[in-house]
């Protein structure tokens, strides 16, 4: 493992993050912009385990894995609140679920 | 490895009241399908109990401070505070809570097992001294609390205010957790102690702590309701049942200032010129954009979800402040605005009546005559919020400005201090429309105050008035404990 | 030199899974995509030496949350959805974090490359004394013990939260 700086790591991270921040921003459909949020903590989690690669720790990883456990527990009351949604309405588009008065 | 996996008592008393709060919702819920109908109603009581064992822990945990768990938590007098706090707002939304799910018909064990969960998290926050604890327990805190806001799901409102937290929230944690990722690379750890002494040194690279101290930023500013993010926090609070928007406008928020303070004054300390003007306009934008758009609503939990944005803007001149006395009058403000907004947001629930279909400032019309005490209550926490004198807002405004003029914040204070004025407005045609105004068909149609009501009035009333009439002794507190390190 | 090749592979991966994913239109289309690219992020989990969580990645990740994501929009059926205008009017905000977060890459891509040497033997001694998963074990059940623990109450909001969310009546 010689070949690949850290830096590479780190770009290709903020590269994933800043794809979930623009999905999060200008996709309609709400599925979609929750699985814009997953791309994000991906990038979260690919960072903290090349920084633990570089530091030769565990604590990243142990990190990492706290964020997974995290992101299933979101997706699981996440989707639970989107499907309550969908039955009110039947609609899953995010500009319709809008009746609070601005 | 350690010689013993299992910890020592005095580490276990310093985690007792999330300990109690844990056992006291699983028993909830465990108790639920047993009891008959009628002992369920006695389910509330539990939570009561079980929140008021907690307080009396956090109080005894403060007797025996220091780290705990290879330093994941520290009791110390600043963890105490924000646990009593959130504890005391728990205890105030179980009494404001009790009649409303008795009127909707949706009292369940689950509502209260997840506020007991919720103010768990929120007491892991206030005690935490690692970034992954500070992580955990907002996540335990936001999890239950999306939950929370859409409770009555066959309501589209609650549904609403759910899903836009929900996606906000997680869209905030991903900040939070990038910060963190870039703490830790630049840091090579994620305790507080540690990052700190590495920034200090110098031996962090400059450039990925102030990354990470802005993406953090992000994160809080997004719990805070703090403007630039605040947009969520409108619309959740006039969906949400009416007692859980006081919660989530006292408790998550009160424990999401506590680890911001805690965060920004120990780990990024060394950076604080850095981050200081970043506060600086967050907490002028809070406090214009708060105020000049509640000026503009009618519907009374909107216009509260505004006044508390610019709330939050008020507490974040104080921590622009960077000093001892800024962060005591964060402390302090905190919980005189928790006891004010609790206190407004219950006579909300009160008045808005089945379903909630009355929560229009004019349908408060005539309300001193038909329930001066109510009204006189409702009076209090708004004089309160515009910070009059003798009520405990007022020393809260006070120390703010004290404290940003103290730290030479001068045009920060001048605008702050302009922005009440125009706050001012707003309150005052509450009070208008309930004392000046005949009796409308809603007032009319108002039942007594349930007992929990009462409760949830007089609590909060006594706290202000106590506040603005002896305040040294919450400060004396505030101003010992708010020394990190 | 296979490592610097698989690396390209994996991100080629990662990147390609996730401008599919904010791309297509279809719901479903989406979510196969977003597999393709957490298998991308697995594989570099992998490369770094992390190989449980590359085990982690693939069975709670894939094999759990993404197959829940699918049984959800199965279930919501979101052929209507298909059709309809897919994104909205805030590409101009999209743009400009995605222009911020450009800025910070370049950041690193000018400080990063001397500033993050990677120290190539060490590590690979280190993870051969003892294993990724038996360090990670050692570290979770000592130091980590409160957060190990605390996170099984995040666990059980979650339970309750969706039966709340799902259950007939209140």
């Amino acid at each position: 493992m010689t070949g690949v700086p850290l830096s590479w790591y780190l770009i290709l991270s903020a590269l994933l993050f800043a794809l979930g921040v623009a999905g999060f921003l200008f996709r309609r459909n709400i599925i979609t912009v929750f699985m814009s949020i997953e791309l994000m903590l991906n990038a979260v989690n690919l960072s903290f385990v090349a920084f633990s690669y570089q530091l030769k720790q565990v604590n990243g990883h142990i990190f990492t894995f706290f964020v997974m456990v995290v992101a299933a527990a979101e997706a699981a009351v996440g989707l639970a609140i989107i499907l309550t949604v969908f039955k009110n309405r039947e609609t899953l588009n995010v500009d319709e679920v809008n009746s609070l008065k601005n | 490895m350690p010689a013993s996996l299992w910890p020592s008592w005095a580490e276990m008393l310093r985690f007792l009241p999330e300990i109690i709060l844990t056992v006291a919702g699983t028993l909830i819920m465990m108790l639920e399908p047993v009891l008959g109908s009628r002992s369920r109603r006695g389910l509330g009581q539990f939570a009561l109990a079980g929140l008021s064992a907690a307080l009396a822990a956090a109080v005894v945990a403060d007797g025996s401070p220091g780290p705990a768990f290879s330093n994941m938590l520290v009791v110390d007098g600043f963890a105490t505070f924000f646990r009593v706090l959130v504890l005391a707002v728990g205890i105030l939304t179980v009494c404001s809570s009790y009649p409303y799910l008795n009127r909707e018909g949706a009292s369940s064990g689950e509502y209260w097992a997840l506020l007991l969960f919720s103010i768990t998290g929120q007491c892991v926050m206030a005690s935490a001294n690692e970034l992954i604890m500070v992580f955990i327990g907002i996540e335990i805190s936001s999890i239950s609390s999306y939950v929370l806001a859409g409770y009555l799901r066959d309501d589209k409102r609650a549904n609403e205010a759910a899903l836009k937290y929900f996606l906000l929230g997680s869209f905030a944690t991903a900040f939070l957790l990038y910060g963190i990722a870039l703490v830790y690379g630049a840091a090579k750890s994620t305790n507080l102690a540690v990052v700190r002494a590495a920034v200090e040194k110098g031996e962090a690279p400059l450039l990925l702590v102030g990354i990470a101290a802005a993406l953090m930023f992000v994160g809080f500013a997004f719990k805070v309701s703090g403007a630039p993010f605040q947009m969520w926090a409108p619309d959740v609070y006039q969906g949400a049942p009416a007692p859980v928007s006081a919660f989530l406008s006292a408790g998550p928020k009160a424990a999401a200032f506590a680890v911001f303070l805690r965060v920004f004054m120990t780990a990024f300390q060394g950076v604080s010129d850095r981050w200081a003007p970043v506060v600086w306009i967050s907490a002028l934008l809070s406090m214009s954009i708060g105020n000049f758009a509640a000026l503009r609503q009618s519907n009374l939990k909107r216009m509260l979800a505004y006044s508390s944005i610019a709330h939050a803007g008020y507490v974040l001149v104080a921590m622009a402040a960077r000093s001892q006395s800024g962060s005591a009058a964060v402390m302090f403000y905190l919980a005189a605005y928790a006891l004010m907004n609790m206190g407004a947001f219950a006579v909300v629930a009160h008045v808005a009546g089945k379903g909630e279909r009355y929560v229009e400032i004019q349908d408060l019309a005539g309300l001193a005559q038909r329930q001066p005490l109510t009204a006189a209550a409702l009076a209090v926490f708004l004089l309160s919020l515009i910070g009059v004198p003798l009520t405990g807002g007022f020393f809260g405004k006070f120390y703010i400005f004290k404290a940003a003029l103290e730290s030479r914040l001068i045009w920060l204070a001048v605008l702050g201090l302009l922005n009440s004025a125009v706050a001012a407005y707003y309150y005052l045609r509450i009070l208008v429309v309930m004392y000046m105004e005949e009796p409308g068909e809603v007032t009319n149609g108002l039942g007594p105050l349930p007992l929990g009501l009462k409760a949830a009035l007089a609590m909060p009333v006594v706290g202000l008035l106590v506040l603005g009439i002896f305040p040294s002794g919450l400060l004396d507190y505030a101003v010992k404990s708010a020394k990190f390190w | 030199m296979l490592d610097t090749i698989f690396f390209y592979l994996f991100a080629l991966l990662v990147v390609g899974g996730g401008i599919l994913t904010i791309t297509r239109s279809s719901a479903v289309h989406s979510a196969i995509c977003l597999i393709g690219s957490l298998v991308g992020v697995a594989g570099l989990y992998l490369l770094l030496h992390a190989e449980f969580l590359f085990a982690v990645q693939i069975v709670l990740y894939i094999g759990g949350i993404m197959v829940l994501f699918l049984f959800v929009i199965m279930l919501v059926n979101l052929d209507e959805a298909a059709r309809e205008r897919q994104f909205n009017g805030q590409w101009w905000l999209a743009l400009a974090c995605v222009v911020v977060v450009g800025l910070q890459i370049a950041w690193f891509m000018r400080k990063g490359a001397g500033a993050f040497k990677l120290a190539p033997a060490a590590a690979a001694a280190a993870s051969a004394a003892k294993g990724n998963t038996e360090a990670i074990a050692d570290a979770l059940f000592s130091e980590y013990l409160l957060p190990f623990e605390i996170a099984s109450v995040l666990l059980l909001v979650a339970v309750v939260g969706s039966v709340v969310m799902a259950k007939k009546r209140i």
